[in-house]
Parts: structure tokens; sequence; C-alpha cells
């Protein structure tokens, strides 16, 4: 693995060489490198290219790191995905994928993960995407998150697009049982040209289950931003989804929250609120000695912190 | 030492344009001076005009002899005016330790952030990784106002209403904020407030009205005349309402 490499790996996972516990590096559309633990196996699709990451019911505090890095122009990469989180199992699962993209052609990568939370399972998942590169090809991401929570089971999503992918098309589903739960925090930074559409489903249909789904963006230059949430109350339920977006230079988003109840005790809310940045707030940064460019920073830097 | 020379400001509304600020010209050294009087007399304004959130259309502003009317809000900030806000402000995603490093100009320690906070009546530990925003009271936001100009330790300190939206228990609080900053900060101390409290700490009384200096002078003159100026105007107010009864 060359230093560009390395690099990316530290940027979309916090690695620093090979992270403890079990890990899967995809590079460039083939494997890097592997370890599995005794409580999690991570075996190779034989009828489409991923992997399965197969977590032991009961596993506690173990991290599984899966990133997947690009650095050849015109490479674009589908890998597919499957995570079965084992009853009662306590997992953080570190995925993200970098590009670094020097040459004239298009190089994108489709991740299509599905998850299995098992019953009381506990799943925190961290997802940063992230593109480099000034050859002039375009950086294209399309993640695809479909998520299953049985009962009892909790998953929480942070997913980050740090910078520099030109396009990105983010679809998650979910489907939560009796006492399940999901929490996902999304945050997206869009500047120049690029484009950025995230799209959640979330069918509550088990009694009790509840989903939080809150995006925090920031749309810079000529970028735009799309924004869509549906949440589906099928049961006694709660559902919130909220879109916090701030428009910069010639930025657009748009906010498209829905909520359906199908049940009288389905319990749901959304919020959205988009808008550029406060000039009180750039005056009071601008009171304790900051530039107004400086002010916008932190302003910025603390909105998707 | 502070030194405004014949301002003036006005400033657009639906009925054109309106003087705001007429002609002000005073001195303020260091010390403690409280700017009163009606509201909508100019009081606030003037303060935005010398931290530099508006412009005065006529008149020099100096600091310590320099001509500062043309410095933007970051440049008089560095030269050493700080400025707290009657409403603060909110910030999504900014921690009140992120605010009081700005503040200081430095990255500082939990410890040193807590000690601000303190100094305001806020038990730190329990705020320090808190966002500045709404899930903080208007009371809580104030104090952390404050804490942001100790935290800068500037020669001028302006402080727009402190005592608004702060309760009874915070205020008194405030009270002793004020003069333990009178000893420990030093420098110009220059509050906007109607508190007959916070008057009654003042060096020096300023009585603006009207967008015009009615009245200036040390606290044992300016304060008396406006307590018994008050008691007019209620006995005024008392004696028209038994008029009414009768």
């Amino acid at each position: 693995m060359n230093d560009t490499e390395k690099q990316l790996l530290k940027i979309i996972a916090d690695m620093d060489g090979t992270p403890d516990g079990a890990f899967n590096i995809r590079a460039n559309g083939s494997l890097a490198e592997r370890r599995v633990t005794e409580n999690v196996d991570i075996k190779t699709k034989t009828d489409k290219p991923g992997i399965d990451i197969i977590i032991r019911p009961g596993t506690k505090g173990e991290t599984v790191h899966i990133p997947v890095i690009i650095s050849e122009t015109g490479l674009n990469d589908l890998v597919y995905n499957d995570f079965i989180i084992g009853d009662g199992a306590d997992v953080t699962i570190v995925a993200g994928c970098g590009i670094h993209n020097c040459g004239g052609e298009e190089s994108g990568h489709d991740g299509i993960h599905t998850f299995f939370v098992g019953k009381n399972a506990n799943v925190k998942y961290i997802e940063k995407h992230y593109g480099e590169g000034g050859g002039g090809g375009k950086k294209i991401m399309n993640p695809t998150t479909i998520v299953n929570i049985a009962d009892g089971g909790h998953m929480e999503m942070e997913t980050c697009q740090i910078k520099g992918i030109d396009s990105t098309n983010r679809v998650t589903k979910a489907v939560l049982s009796s006492n399940a739960s999901l929490v996902i925090h999304e945050k997206i930074l869009t500047h120049g040209t690029q484009f950025a559409k995230t799209d959640f489903t979330v069918d509550l249909n088990g009694k009790n289950s509840s989903a939080n789904v809150v995006s925090r963006s920031v749309a810079k230059g000529d970028s735009s931003q799309e924004f869509i949430s549906e949440i589906n109350g099928n049961n006694l339920c709660t559902g919130h989804t909220e879109c916090d977006a701030i428009i910069m230079d010639n930025g657009r988003v748009s906010a498209v929250p829905s909520l359906t109840a199908n049940n009288i005790d389905a319990s749901l809310i959304h919020e959205a609120a988009i808008g550029k940045i406060a000039g009180e707030q750039l005056i009071k940064l601008m009171t304790l000695g900051l530039t107004e460019k400086q002010a916008e920073e932190q302003i910025v830097n603390g909105f998707l912190k | 030492m502070l030194e405004l020379v014949n301002i003036s400001f006005s400033a657009g509304g639906e009925n054109g344009e309106k003087e705001i600020i007429k002609d002000i010209s005073l001195s303020i050294d260091d010390g403690f001076t409280v700017i009163t009087g009606p509201n909508g007399g100019g009081k606030s304004t003037l303060a935005k005009i010398i931290s530099g959130i508006n412009r005065p259309t006529a008149g020099k502003i100096l600091l310590d002899g320099e001509d500062i009317t043309n410095l933007s809000v970051t440049d008089r900030a560095k030269k050493g005016i700080s400025f707290a806000f009657q409403q603060p402000v909110r910030f999504k995603g900014i921690t009140v330790h992120d605010l009081i490093s700005l503040a200081s100009g430095k990255e500082i320690s939990i410890n040193e952030a807590c000690d601000y906070l303190s100094q305001v009546g806020l038990c730190a530990r329990d705020y320090i990784n808190r966002e500045v925003n709404a899930s903080l009271s208007g009371g809580e936001l104030k104090r952390i106002e404050i804490a942001t100009v100790l935290a800068r330790g500037t020669k001028v300190s302006l402080f727009d209403e402190p005592e608004a939206g702060i309760d009874l228990w915070s205020f008194n609080n405030l009270i002793n904020v004020f003069e333990k900053m009178r000893s420990s900060l030093g420098g110009s101390i220059i509050i906007i407030s109607h508190q007959e409290r916070i008057l009654n700490i003042a060096d020096r009384i300023i009585v603006v009205s009207d967008g015009k200096i009615k009245d200036d002078g040390t606290r044992d003159k300016i304060l008396p005349e406006l307590l018994d100026t008050a008691a007019s105007a209620c006995r005024v107010l008392t004696d028209s309402i038994k008029e009414a009864k009768k």
C-alpha cells in the first residue's frame, strides 16, 4: 500500500497501520488485507463481489474496520456487503470510502450494505466518504444501506461526507421490529459543482419502535443537495426526522420530509431549517477578534462537528 | 481612554431616515460607567457604534488617541474592545468551551474555561461541553455571554443590558461579577442598564435620551436626580389613577 492509500485510510477510518480486531481492506476493487477474530468472521462472497461479516451472538466491545480505497482513475467498484449481527452483540463497525483520482476518468464506489441486527443487539456504524485528486476525473459514491433490526435491537449510524465527492446518491432503508430503535446522524459538505442526494425510508413496524433521523449539511459554491426522509409509523412508535442546512454562495438545498402514520398510536415529527449563516453569528465571533472568513469557518466546522 | 467626538448616527426606516444619535461627544476613562436613559433613546446604538457594529454617519472615535472610526468589528476587537450582546447569539455545534476558547484567543483548558464560567455563577462542568444553542435558557446564555467578555480581558468592555432576561438569583450574582470585574479586569467597563442596583455600583452615570447626552456625572450626583425623577413620575401616575377613579 502506497503513502496515498495509507493517507486515505487515515482520513476515512482513522487507521494508522492495521487496526486492532477484525478488518477487511478493499483497495482498487480487490481484497488488500483481512483479519478475522474468534467472534468476527469475514467471508468473500462467491456469487457477487463483496463480503459477509458475521458477528457471533453475545460479542461485546469489538470493532470491525471495513474501509474501501480507490486510487486508480476509471475504476467503478461495486460491492455487496452483508452484516449479520448475532443476538445480544454490541459492536462498532467502521466503514468508509476514500477516492484519490488524479486521472481524467471517473472513479466511483457503489456499496450495497445490508444489516441484519439480531435481537437485543447494539450496533454503532461509522461511515466517512472522502475524495481528492486534481486530475479532472469525477469521484462518485452511491451507497445503499438496508437495515433490518430485530426485536429490542438498536443501531446508530454516523455518516459523513467530508469533502471532494462530486456526486453522491445515498439511499437508506430501514425496517424495525418491536422495541427496536434506530438513530442516524448524517453530515454532508458539498462545494464547487457537487451534488448530494440522501433518501431515507424508515418503516416502524414493531410496537414501541423508534427512529431519529438527523441531517446537518452545508452547501457551498454552486453545489446542490437534496434531502428526502420518509418515516412510516405502522404501530405504536415514535419517529423524528430533522434536516438542518446552511447554504453559502450559490448553494442550493431541498428538503422533503415525509411522515405517514398508519396507526393511531404512531407519533411522528419532522423539522427542516435551511438558511444562510445568521449575520448576528458572524458579528458575535467578529467581536471576539475573528475575521469574517474565520468566523464563517468556525460556524461551519462547529455545525458539522 | 475612549473618546467619541461629535458622533451622529442615522438609520433608514419606513418613515424615512431617522437621526438616532445626535452629535454626541464624550470621553470615557478607566472605571465603571453606566449609560442609562429611556427606551429608544440611543443607548444600545451608541454601544454598537463603539464596538463597530454600527458605523457613525458623522464624527470620530478615538481609542488611546488612535482614530478607530473606520476600523472593522474585528479590528476593534483586536484593539481591545469587547461587547456583550443584549440578546446572546446561539450556535449549533459550537460548545461553551469552544466559545470561551475563541474569546480567549487561544485554545484553553477545560479548567481555565471553567474558571470563567464559575465567575458568572455557572456550575462549570455541567456546561462546558454543551452547545451554545436553544437548549440553554436565556439566563444561562446571558451569563455565558458575559463569561466571553471576562475571557477576553480587554481594556474596553461593553455590556448591553446584562440584566435583561436574568432571574433574581442570577441578578444578585451579576452584581457581584461586576464588582469583581472592577478590581480584576480594570480598563473601562461600560454598561447599558436601567437597573438601580447596577447604577448603584457605577463610578459615573451618563444619561442618554433622544440621541443626546442629557446628564453626565458621578453616581452621587446623577443617581439621586434619576431616582427623584422616577419618584415624581410615579406620583403623577398615582394621582392620575386616583383622579380617574373619582
